[in-house]
């Protein structure tokens, strides 16, 4: 074993997104850091790779639709490279008649959608908006301790508070009333509509192991409608697909200073008594760093990278209950033409395309899930980003890509065995709505949430680190007893989707942390 | 053996035996097993104690079987002190606290082989033991009915032991282990016990059991040997000064209210906590505690009078700064001892403080204020405790 005398005052494990966040942060306020990344692609979840020859495709994350704009501002991202090729996409509801429902932002449009539907979607749309905003006051700064009366955090109380009296009396009723309970309901309570309302819920249950009648998915819909306030109208597509996101931070990082070693898998975080000195790496190299950030989600951080045997039983426990079963495959499928999805013009096909035609089929569709197997009408996100992006493909070639739900990581049967028979399926129940594109196709490939778990080094293969539910979000993120970035490790930070404020391409995690670790001073 | 469903309390292997020695028929309910309360008379059990051999059946103690090969990493993690430093064949008392550095329980550890270990315990706590097995290689058994266990505690406990053919007992020392064939299977023998005097505890398998207690009081006949209830067992460790779990302190997995539990400092545990070993749970809450200050401290208290201070307030001038967790006249020590928390500003040795005792004689009762004295230990602490060769009485 080799102590490369790095002079590191930061290590970062894991170039995921937030972690080349929390890296640039920390390098602009004069710390050295040293990011750690497995893979070879910086990134993480922002990914592109070619998955057929000549087709590349976003790997894991496919819309860019909530990055933070200050983050997007303080890295200089569009300096360094990140450009979008079309912005606030319209979502279109697909219906196998081809009498498809199309939502914009404050509009809904479609014959079969009644004048009172449109109304209450202008209606419930402007709620939302106020409710996400106001959870979007919480989310760009550490989450509050309750117990420790620090006057930051109270002042982050105070503001939560004060946001909610100006809601008013309506609206606050109605945001207490609505956060606890499902999205279903508050969609049979708003519309009639049944594309629409399995349009909307669908948002609420992306990514996560619920259903449209689980409660926190309206809590799940506020989340993602964080988009909204930071600026996107809709989903957006990154030229060269979201791993341009990834370099696009990289090169901010390293423009800062950083110093990134990608192919560097950490095997674990080193302790002398219950503080850290650095990490070994799998090849056995050892680097020093009185500070250790992991990018890295709890449950590989503390179970794997830390070793239980190193926790104090209580939080182990609480870190092995954090409910983190990704259910959401990605299928990639490589097209010689351009598919032809009913009732769609080209331009509607590149928009972000649901397959859910009504919410019962996704909570049909997530029933499999609960018992261990796979929807046998799954529900999907589909994105045709060579549309917008031909680098993508070869000339007159496409490329599909698909959000499926529901696939649990933890499949009774075993993904070995189960995953041609799933991909099969999702490709059979998208040719319902797109005809002939079987014919079309050239490749194609699934990824699992046990392929996602490996490819991306998330436990359970889980995109948001954990479960968005209202019991693991603030201080209870990523567990109770952990807030505020710190670990029970004296120098380890989690900086990832694993803490507050959660998943997503938005980079505030990162963000937070950093500013959390410099407040700390370099003690840690 | 009937089982928990059957009926609400079990008996230990040795019922048969202890239920005609019996003669007042006052059971206690321990763990979920029958215990004697007192068999006869609680002084004459007491002093078969402290003058010739008491025989109390601790069966129903919990015990772990922790086996394998992270087996002493995994106590180390679970218990305060340093496991590493407790040799095979040997004993060693010990606490453990959850996260937050508040006691769950105390016990005793016997390291019987490598990465071998039984840990007593006087509550149940197979599932906080599961929890800390994570990431260890370790295998945890409750083997609490299948080993019947007898204290065999007194002066004359050498002697009996001896006369029962146990060959070199007298060389055993203090928290040490040593196992004898009997009747073809393996006794295993510690110089252990609750009482603070000479004495030994023996583990054998529970088909045994009866033949055990029948061979014991043939060989105790002449030793003065009488069986022991719960009274008498409680009378004998608060003279020797043992906290009691569930008396002395709540299990912090018990403690309902804010505040309730206590950490080892505050019990006067101090000496069982060994920040040089990594990581075990409580550690850095106990770190804290250190560099901040206990709220609590634990306290021996020497009561004028002769009137047990049992639950009473222990006070400095009119303030109320404590209370008794138990409190008893000790026959032997002659002294009115008693075991107080007290505000960690107060409880310096030889502090003088107040309690403020009440009793009741014929239905009246009566109060009276005690000077009482912060002493260091507890009188009682013989040198036949822990002299080896133990002495022939």
């Amino acid at each position: 074993m080799t102590d490369a005398q790095t002079n590191t005052d930061v290590i970062i494990v894991g170039g995921g997104h937030n972690g080349l966040v929390c890296a640039t942060y920390l390098a602009r306020a004069g710390r050295r850091v040293l990011v750690l990344e497995a893979n070879a692609a910086l990134g993480g979840a922002a990914a592109t790779r070619e998955f057929a020859d000549g087709y590349s495709v976003s790997t894991c994350a496919q819309w860019l639709y909530q990055l933070n704009p200050k983050v997007a501002s303080d890295l200089e991202l569009e300096k360094h490279g990140l450009e979008l090729l079309a912005r606030d996409l319209d979502t279109i509801a697909l219906a196998l008649a081809g009498n498809h429902v199309t939502l914009k932002t404050d509009s809904v449009e479609s014959d079969s959608v009644s004048d009172g539907d449109k109304l209450a979607y202008r209606r419930f749309n402007q709620q939302m908006l106020k409710f996400s905003k106001l959870l979007a006051s919480a989310c760009e700064r550490r989450a509050p301790k309750l117990l420790d009366n620090n006057f930051t955090d109270l002042l982050t109380l105070a503001k939560l508070g004060i946001g909610m009296k100006m809601l008013g009396k309506a609206d606050m009723r109605d945001l207490i009333r609505l956060a606890l309970i499902n999205i279903y309901d508050v969609m049979e309570e708003n519309f009639d509509n049944e594309l629409l309302k399995a349009a909307i819920s669908m948002d609420g249950v992306l990514g996560s192991h619920m259903g449209p009648r689980s409660p926190n998915t309206v809590f799940g819909y506020l989340y993602r409608r964080l988009g909204d306030v930071y600026g996107y109208r809709g989903p957006a597509v990154v030229k060269g697909g979201m791993g341009a996101v990834g370099e696009a931070m990289a090169a901010s990082a390293r423009a800062c200073g950083v110093e990134l070693r990608t192919e560097a898998r950490v095997e674990k975080i080193n302790l002398e008594l219950d503080r850290v000195t650095g990490v070994t790496l799998v090849s056995g190299e050892v680097v020093d760093a009185p500070v250790v950030v992991s990018n890295a989600d709890p449950k590989t951080t503390l179970e794997k990278l830390i070793g239980f045997r190193n926790i104090e039983t209580g939080v182990a426990r609480r870190v092995s209950n954090i409910r983190m079963q990704g259910n959401t495959a990605k299928l990639h499928v490589a097209l010689k033409g351009l598919p032809d999805f009913k009732g769609l013009t080209d331009t509607e096909q590149g928009q972000r395309l649901i397959i859910a035609p009504t919410m019962n089929y996704i909570e049909l569709a997530f029933n499999a899930a609960k018992y261990g197997e796979y929807s046998p009408a799954p529900a999907m996100d589909i994105s045709i980003p060579t549309l917008h992006d031909k680098s993508l493909a070869p000339a007159g070639c496409h490329v599909l890509s698909a959000i499926v739900q529901f696939a649990p990581h933890d499949l009774k049967q075993g993904w070995k065995v189960a995953k041609a028979p799933f991909k099969n399926l999702v490709i059979d129940c998208i040719a319902q709505y797109a005809p002939g594109i079987k014919e079309l196709i050239v490749a194609s490939e699934l990824l699992t949430p046990e392929d996602l778990a490996n490819e991306f080094n998330m436990s359970g293969g889980h995109w948001h680190h954990g479960e968005l539910a209202v019991d693991q979000i603030m201080m209870m993120r990523p567990f109770p007893g952990a807030t505020q970035y710190s670990a029970p490790v004296d120098g380890l930070f989690l900086c990832g989707a694993g803490t507050h404020p959660g998943g997503g391409i938005m980079g505030l995690a990162g963000h937070n942390a950093a500013k959390e670790i410099i407040k700390r001073g370099t003690a840690g | 053996m009937r089982q928990h469903d059957e009926t609400m309390l079990l008996q230990t292997p040795f019922h048969s035996r202890i239920a005609k020695a019996c003669e007042l028929n006052q059971w206690d309910d321990w763990k979920g097993y029958t215990t004697p309360h007192v068999y006869t008379e609680v002084e004459q059990e007491y002093f078969a104690i402290r003058n010739s051999t008491g025989v109390f059946d601790l069966t129903p103690m919990m015990k772990y079987r922790i086996t394998g090969p992270d087996a002493e990493a995994y106590l180390n993690k679970l218990l305060t002190r340093d496991i590493r430093k407790i040799g095979v064949g040997r004993v060693a008392y010990a606490v453990w606290c959850d996260d937050a550095g508040q006691v769950m329980d105390d016990g005793t550890v016997f390291h019987l082989g490598e990465n071998d270990y039984r840990l007593c315990a006087y509550n149940r706590v197979m599932d906080w033991m599961m929890w800390s097995a994570m990431g260890f290689d370790v295998t945890i058994e409750d083997e609490t009915a299948d080993v019947a266990a007898l204290a065999v505690q007194g002066p004359t406990s050498c002697s009996v032991l001896k006369a029962m053919g146990f060959e070199g007992i007298e060389n055993l020392k203090a928290f040490g282990i040593r196992t004898y064939a009997f009747d073809g299977v393996i006794l295993m023998v510690s110089r252990t016990g609750f009482t603070g005097d000479l004495g030994y505890e023996l583990w054998i398998d529970p088909d045994k059991a009866e033949l055990l207690w029948d061979r014991l009081f043939d060989a105790g006949k002449n030793f003065g040997i009488r069986a022991i209830g719960g009274a008498a067992l409680e009378l004998a460790r608060i003279e020797a000064g043992f906290l009691q779990a569930g008396i002395d302190f709540v299990a912090a997995e018990h403690a309902v209210r804010m505040g309730r539990s206590r950490s080892p400092f505050e019990l006067g545990l101090e000496w069982l906590v060994s920040f040089d070993k990594p990581i075990f749970n409580g550690r850095r809450a106990l770190l804290e505690e250190k560099k901040n200050g206990s709220r609590y401290r634990f306290v021996y208290l020497d009561v004028e009078g002769n009137k047990p201070a049992e639950h009473s307030f222990i006070m400095k001038g009119s303030k109320v700064i404590g209370t008794v967790t138990s409190a008893a006249w000790c026959p032997t020590a002659k002294s009115n001892l008693a075991f107080a928390q007290v505000e960690s500003k107060y409880g310096n040795v030889g502090e003088v403080l107040v309690a403020e005792i009440y009793y009741q004689r014929e239905l009246q009762w009566t109060r009276v204020l005690a000077s009482c004295t912060v002493i260091e230990k507890v009188i009682f602490n013989p040198p036949r405790r822990r002299q080896t060769p133990a002495a022939d009485f």
